[in-house]
């Protein structure tokens, strides 16, 4: 194998399904090889390396974010209800406070009583849905007034002509 | 200009932007001219005991930035707003275009995929018809040679030929588009539209108490009114086209008398 490929190309070699016969050694040698070569091949400007400094400045042309100007679609004592529902939209900047409060609200939103009387029923509820049809009534009267359920069997009832 | 004078606290800050920025506020709230220069003099010293984060100046229309420099290209009174923004306060009718700024064009020619819009700048600005809300190759916005649209620049700078579009990031119009019918259009200076749409905004707060009616403000210094009779219209744009020159007292004055009807 080692004689074989003294005998093939350099170019050959290179290509790569040839690479899975090469030994370790042979295949450094090419990669290297390559490596010159492309490094050879790259130009590159003689030229003082440039660093760029941060920009500190920034520019910014327009008024708008300068002076929190609004948005320029206005209407007055609901003359066009939509364009009101967009000012509503568009400005948020005064319901700034308003929506912090709702943040704190929200936070404390479902108590832990509002959640565990919500899960009590939850539970009921799932009780019931696991119920056979039969058991359901009885799980309903059960829960609803804890009224022991009266003994009437059920019958046909043969309706009247 | 130089720090020895500013207030005691940023002198702890061993920052170089300190200069810079104390010779600008000190000049925050007075006329400057164009040619005044601040320079930022980054100091070649490094702290080592702490590492101070360089603070980034945001300036607005009428500076400029010339390599290190912080330069005044229009005259007017410099302003401030918190943290670091200054910009330069001045009154002018000649609308340059700016990104993400609204305003009311007319559409002046109607030619395959682009509408020219004519905003009252130095150049026409190109509007696509895919650029409405909802449109798509098959179905094309209804806009006719001469129809007003309230649009948004997305391109606006020096070297480029301006665009626009009538709706959102989001593809949403939001109150943009094509609009006008039964209004009157006119054009005020930009320094009125400023004060119209500045937050607290006096001139509104007494127009809010005379008619019902609908403004559409562009950036560009136009207003396009509409109320619901042409008396009432034609009055709103006489008030407003006043404004301009008049006192905050004058204006309440004059407000309230037609208010009781004497105009």
């Amino acid at each position: 194998m080692a004689n074989d490929s003294v005998k093939l190309s350099k170019n050959l070699l290179r290509m790569k399904f040839m690479q899975r016969g090469l030994d370790a050694e042979t295949k450094k040698q090419l990669e290297e090889d390559e490596k010159r070569i492309i490094s050879d091949e790259h130009w590159y400007l003689d030229l003082p390396e440039f660093k760029a400094k941060e920009n500190l400045i920034i520019e910014e042309k327009s008024f708008v974010p300068c002076e929190d100007l609004k948005y320029g679609r206005i209407s007055f004592k609901g003359f066009n209800p939509e364009v009101e529902k967009l000012m509503l939209l568009m400005n948020p900047k005064e319901e700034e406070e308003e929506e912090e409060e709702e943040v704190s609200r929200m936070q404390t939103d479902v108590t832990d009583e509002e959640m565990a009387l919500r899960y009590e029923s939850l539970v009921e509820s799932m009780k019931k849905k696991f119920a056979k049809k039969r058991e359901r009534a009885a799980v309903s009267a059960d829960v609803n007034s804890n009224v022991v359920e009266s003994d009437t069997k059920r019958v046909f009832l043969k309706p009247q002509d | 200009m130089g720090p020895s004078n500013s207030n005691n606290n940023t002198c702890e800050r061993s920052c170089c932007r300190v200069a810079m920025f104390s010779g600008l506020k000190e000049k925050v709230g007075e006329v400057l001219l164009p040619g005044d220069e601040f320079s930022l003099e980054t100091d070649d010293t490094i702290s080592l005991t702490e590492h101070v984060k360089p603070e980034k100046v945001v300036c607005g229309p009428g500076l400029r930035r010339s390599g290190d420099r912080l330069l005044v290209c229009k005259s007017g009174v410099l302003r401030h707003k918190q943290p670091n923004m200054f910009w330069m306060d001045s009154q002018q009718r000649r609308y340059v275009p700016a990104k993400g700024e609204t305003v009311i064009g007319i559409v002046t020619v109607k030619s395959g995929d682009v509408f020219k819009v004519d905003f009252g700048g130095s150049e026409q600005a190109s509007l696509s018809y895919l650029a409405f809300e909802g449109a798509t190759k098959r179905n094309r916005p209804n806009v006719q040679v001469g129809d007003l649209v309230f649009s948004q620049f997305i391109i606006a700078n020096k070297d480029m030929e301006p665009e626009l579009v009538c709706m959102d990031s989001s593809g949403r119009a939001n109150g943009m588009g094509v609009f006008g019918g039964g209004g009157l259009l006119f054009s005020v200076s930009l320094g009125l539209v400023r004060r119209l749409l500045s937050p607290h905004s006096g001139v509104l707060s007494d127009l809010q108490q005379l008619f019902p009616c609908e403004l559409v403000v562009g950036m560009n210094g136009r207003l396009w009114v509409k109320s619901s009779s042409v008396q009432q219209t034609l009055v709103i744009s006489n008030l407003l086209q006043s404004c301009d020159t008049m006192t905050a007292q004058q204006r309440q004055q004059l407000f309230r008398r037609v208010a009781q009807g004497a105009l």
